[in-house]
């Protein structure tokens, strides 16, 4: 074949200083105004309800809580409203909250790069001297940043107008719905359904089944984290002596993983005591007698009782592991979503 | 310096090569006019040429070696892709404000300057924009890159008559003025015949012909003589296309760098030069025009070696 045996052209400099990065804030800006502007309103005015909302159900939590004697008429009433009216609307707004990171990546990620594909405007995009795999990095990373940060603001109003309602229903900081939209949670499964999103984008390359694609994604990882994965996060303790909570039935707020029982020298309690013991307590119920007979029963056939349980205060570093995962997943995608951009040829 | 070197370039989606074995070389300061029918593999060409595509098989230089799609070759190619793709929610200010953004050097003055003398006015959606319009802003565009070569993939499609002559205006204006190579396809010969100075043919996927106009032109004759003698004709020269009318036979052939004039051409047939026009739809009717018999011949450009 003919060999090319063409000289450099003069003046052509071998290495040519890239684009700066910066230019790259206006042309996201630009683009991506409509999200970028809608976002931040729509959760702002959100986050204004809720304040408003907010001081009103705070303000009922504390006449409630303030209330003497609680048997009395107007603190029955006081406490239906909190536990009917208050609690149904705070119910809902959680709801929606643990649906709104995937509303995000399914309506700002998933379209970034689908609609170039889609409208072919990927020809002009990718063909300027910016280069598209820096191109894809800058728009998306920009993208991600904002879309992170505002998510992650509007969750804190979220948490603060939900502080009343912990402890209430047997909702805890480790319920799935809690966890999920609680401390950086709420920014770090925003961050990964934009993720999603925009991968999805650039593998499907259509708008709407990228988005639905995005749903379903986020709703099957969410789904399988809360089902499978948050309770092996490496933080669990064990005890002999769950002193939280004498009774295996109810656990305040640790999440208990797991109770089981020895007898004595270690082995498994036998089940025939331990339904003796249990027929004893037909009811669930927790008064201090019942837990403290319990004990006595328990402490007669030499039974010890074993939970696996991750106390309350590691609250922190349990958010701390899932968002770990969710950022390093989330970076991942992206990743692989610049490698496809970089590959997939028109 | 090319400003296009191929070398067994070749794409295939699934099954279907869109373009095979193709190796051309396009030199720097023409016009290249490169032309077949739907789906003959011209957008699967300057897609590997601009980078949007990865070859399947066989290499795309640009620029004088420089690979396609490389940081470089970017740089000094301005492309605008079928359709003239823009964002249609930008008006064309934002259209200049964002290609200025996406390149190390942008004219703004020019394009400032183009647009108001195209009366397109900067505050306008593109969404809003004539299919002219849209043409003129996404050269203007390309153009204000100050390319080494621009290249165009059916930028007259969109247009009518008077918007195809503006657009080229601003092109052949581009070239005298800058010196920019310009690479452009089209389904239709019409409007590039005046103006085309190198001829890349593409059909099928295949490479037909390349090389500069005047060469092709030159080395290809339309031999009118008795019918009964044509194949006795047809020994001496590669035949393109043959028509024959009753007792006449027309054969488009091709003299292979021979002296079309020299004494070749046998007694009682004659021979006339041929329109680029006929030249080409000869290419594109001929029976083996997907696999033409002796690539040393149609290949212009290249070292005249078979190596294959």
């Amino acid at each position: 074949m003919t060999v090319l045996t063409m000289p450099a052209p003069a003046g052509q400099d071998t290495a040519l200083r890239p684009v700066p990065w910066r230019r790259m804030a206006w042309v996201t800006w630009r683009q991506h105004r409509p999200t970028l502007i809608s976002l931040p309103v729509v959760l702002g005015a959100v986050a204004v309800f809720l304040w408003i909302a907010g001081l009103r159900i705070h303000h009922n939590y504390a006449l409630l809580t303030a209330c003497h004697p609680f048997s009395s008429n107007a603190c029955q009433t006081l406490n239906s409203n909190f536990n009917g009216t208050d609690w149904t609307m705070a119910n809902t707004i959680d709801i929606f909250m643990n649906l709104a990171p995937a509303l995000i990546g399914a309506f700002a990620g998933a379209p970034v790069l689908a609609r170039e594909l889609e409208t072919g405007t990927y020809r002009y995009a990718w063909t300027q001297g910016f280069g598209r795999a820096r191109w894809t990095i800058a728009k998306l990373a920009l993208l991600a940043v904002a879309v992170t940060a505002v998510a992650g603001a509007f969750s804190q109003v979220f948490v603060w107008f939900f502080q009343p309602f912990l402890g209430q229903e047997s909702l805890t900081l480790f319920s799935a719905t809690v966890f999920a939209t609680h401390g950086i949670a709420f920014a770090a499964w925003t961050l990964i359904a934009f993720a999603i999103g925009a991968l999805a984008g650039m593998g499907i390359r259509r708008i709407v089944p990228a988005m639905a694609a995005t749903l379903g994604a986020y709703t099957g990882l969410a789904l399988a984290t809360w089902l499978f994965l948050r309770e092996h996060y490496p933080l669990a303790l064990v005890t002999n002596h769950p002193s939280i909570n004498p009774a295996p039935f109810s656990a305040n707020d640790s999440w208990v993983l797991s109770t089981w029982y020895t007898g004595p020298g270690g082995k498994p309690a036998s089940q025939s005591t331990l339904n003796q013991i249990f027929a004893l307590f037909p009811h669930n119920g927790g008064g201090p007698r019942v837990k403290e007979t319990l004990a006595q029963e328990f402490a007669q056939h030499d039974i010890t009782v074993w939970q696996r349980y991750i106390p309350v205060s590691r609250f922190w570093p349990m958010q701390f592991v899932e968002a770990g995962w969710l950022l390093a997943l989330s970076v991942l995608l992206i990743a692989a979503t610049v490698g496809l951009v970089r590959r997939r040829a028109a | 310096m090319n400003v296009i070197e191929t070398s067994d370039l070749g794409k295939r989606y699934g099954h279907t090569w869109a373009l095979r074995e193709c190796t051309l070389t396009v030199p720097a300061g023409y016009l290249t006019a490169l032309v077949g029918p739907n789906g003959a593999g011209k957008t699967t060409l300057m897609n590997m040429c601009v980078g949007l595509a990865v070859p399947t098989a066989g290499t795309a230089g640009v620029l004088g070696g420089q690979p396609a799609g490389s940081p470089a070759a970017l740089d000094g190619i301005a492309f605008v892709a079928q359709d003239a793709p823009v964002y249609p929610n930008l008006s064309a200010g934002d259209m200049v404000h964002l290609t200025r953004n996406l390149n190390r050097s942008f004219d703004r003055s020019y394009a400032r300057a183009r647009l108001a003398e195209l009366g397109i006015p900067l505050k306008k959606k593109a969404a809003k924009l004539s299919g002219g319009q849209r043409a003129q802003l996404a050269l203007t565009l390309a153009l204000a890159r100050r390319p080494q070569l621009l290249i165009l993939d059916e930028p007259l499609a969109m247009l009518d008559p008077l918007a195809r002559q503006d657009f080229m205006a601003t092109v052949m204006t581009a070239m005298a003025d800058d010196g920019v190579s310009v690479l452009l396809s089209s389904h239709a010969l019409a409007e590039l015949e005046r103006v085309a100075d190198y001829l890349i043919l593409l059909s099928r996927g295949q490479l037909q012909v390349a090389g500069e106009v005047d060469d092709l032109l030159a080395s290809h004759r339309v031999l009118t003589g008795p019918a009964a003698e044509s194949d006795a004709c047809a020994g001496h020269f590669r035949v393109i296309q043959a028509r024959r009318a009753a007792a006449q036979a027309h054969l488009l052939v091709s003299t292979g760098g021979t002296d079309p004039d020299s004494g070749l051409v046998p007694p009682g047939w004659e021979a006339h030069p041929v329109s680029l026009e006929e030249l080409v739809m000869a290419y594109l009717r001929a029976p083996g025009g997907a696999e033409p018999p002796d690539h040393s011949l149609t290949r212009y450009n290249e070292p005249r070696e078979v190596a294959r």
